[in-house]
């Protein structure tokens, strides 16, 4: 994919957010790929973790925002054991997932679960599920 | 003794198995377990977003719950509990400022929360308190001719600052295991996720993660998994129902909570195995090796 690469859109708000909100210094990745190759999520992802981390080191909000990758994260810190940089990749998703939440953009839309789908389950999985895809 | 327990919402109702069969077992041990008074969601998830302080307040109430009992100390079975519980504490242990907005927040506390209290799980305590030989001697029905694959998952062993065994090759319930008498198999995805939540809206995941997980631990020669985390089990459990339709190889293995075998081991009656609660029966297993 061709990607336009410029200091306006490294320097946006929205990457700042993303750090400011992961408290991590996305700059410090330099793409080994650790994270992807230990991500048992990586089949369902339409971008990898390495390549989220990438995406936002260029500043690249809306691809970032659009993906699928991002709610298919179970947050196992698979990634974030495996860095050897220290960069806690779930947490970085985790923002991302955040400024969508933020904006009342839920993910899971709770009122269309069907009663079957919300009686099936145990507690601890509504309960964290409603926590980590609805506002 | 006595320890202060917080049980969580799904030891309650579909885990109950879990939490007859460890409260059996403690008692066995000469430990009674004093549930908070009061206790009320842990969050199920610690809050990973730098400035959410909001969400640790579920957690920290629990440990002035603990204050309260005049206890210093909290032990958790569930995983996402532990977890979340002990996160929570360190993260506020190591932030004055945001430990004094927290405490602000649940201003009609009478106790205030000052870190002054620990989080732990009862693995943690059989390992380090009870110890596995002494364990050992204490089992009444060995658990022969078993072999056991123990499933880590995510949340007993990362991030490394909260885990308590090693996060790529975990073995304290394989140990366990051993010390009880049965044969612990190992296995490559002992902690690889379940998709945890994934399972409410995106069921196929969990039933993809449940094949490659329970198959592994079958090709090793498992009879049973066990595990420490009710939506773990869950998802190895029930979701199973799923995996056999999107995989026709796929065979059925029971899983059970490392409480259920430590529980037999050391005497339980079978009522406090709430075997009624799973959904691949692990009676017939069970009842071949005379285990019930």
């Amino acid at each position: 994919m061709r990607v336009n690469i410029s200091k306006k859109r490294i320097r946006a708000p929205f990457i700042q957010k993303v750090e400011e909100l992961s408290g991590q210094n996305l700059m410090v990745c330099y793409q080994c790929g650790k994270c992807s190759a230990g991500c048992p999520a990586v089949e369902e992802m339409d971008i990898l973790p390495n390549m989220i981390i990438r995406f936002a080191q260029l500043g690249l909000k809306e691809e970032l925002l659009k993906s699928n990758a991002i709610w298919v994260c179970a947050s196992c810190l698979t990634c974030n054991s495996r860095c050897p940089k220290g960069i806690n990749i779930a947490e970085v998703i985790e923002a991302i997932r955040q400024i969508l939440l933020r904006k009342r953009e839920d993910h899971v839309k709770v009122e269309k679960l069907t009663d079957k789908e919300k009686g099936d389950v145990p507690p601890i999985a509504l309960i964290s599920n409603f926590r980590k895809f609805t506002s | 003794m006595k320890l202060s327990y917080f049980p969580g919402c799904t030891l309650k109702n579909h885990a109950k198995n879990f939490e007859d069969s460890a409260i059996c077992a403690l008692d066995k041990l000469g430990v009674e377990v004093q549930e908070l008074h009061r206790w009320n969601c842990c969050g199920t998830v610690f809050s990973f977003a730098t400035d959410d302080l909001i969400h640790h307040v579920a957690p920290i109430r629990n440990l002035i719950r603990v204050k309260e009992q005049e206890s210093d100390r909290v032990m958790t079975l569930c995983a996402m509990c532990y977890n979340t519980l002990k996160r929570a504490n360190e993260r506020l242990k190591n932030d004055p400022e945001s430990l004094e907005r927290i405490n602000d927040f649940m201003y009609k506390e009478e106790v205030k929360y000052e870190g002054d209290v620990s989080v732990f799980h009862l693995l943690e305590f059989l390992k380090e308190e009870i110890k596995f030989e002494n364990l050992a001697n204490k089992v009444v029905k060995p658990i022969k001719n078993l072999k056991v694959a123990s499933y880590y998952g995510c949340l007993l062993v990362r991030p490394k600052e909260i885990g308590f065994d090693d996060m790529e090759n975990p073995v304290i319930l394989d140990n366990l295991m051993e010390a009880l008498g049965a044969d612990p198999i190992d296995f490559p995805y002992k902690t690889e996720c379940c998709a945890a939540y994934q399972t409410v809206d995106k069921p196929q995941i969990v039933a993809d993660r449940t094949y490659h997980i329970l198959t592994s631990a079958q090709e090793q020669g498992a009879e049973v998994v066990v595990v420490s985390c009710p939506l773990c089990a869950f998802n190895l459990d029930t979701r199973q129902k799923e995996t056999v339709k999107k995989y026709p190889d796929f065979k059925n293995i029971p899983i059970l909570y490392f409480t259920q075998i430590l529980a037999i081991a050391l005497g339980c009656p079978e009522e406090s195995l709430r075997l009624d609660l799973h959904y691949i029966d692990p009676k017939p297993i069970l009842k071949e090796k005379q285990l019930i």
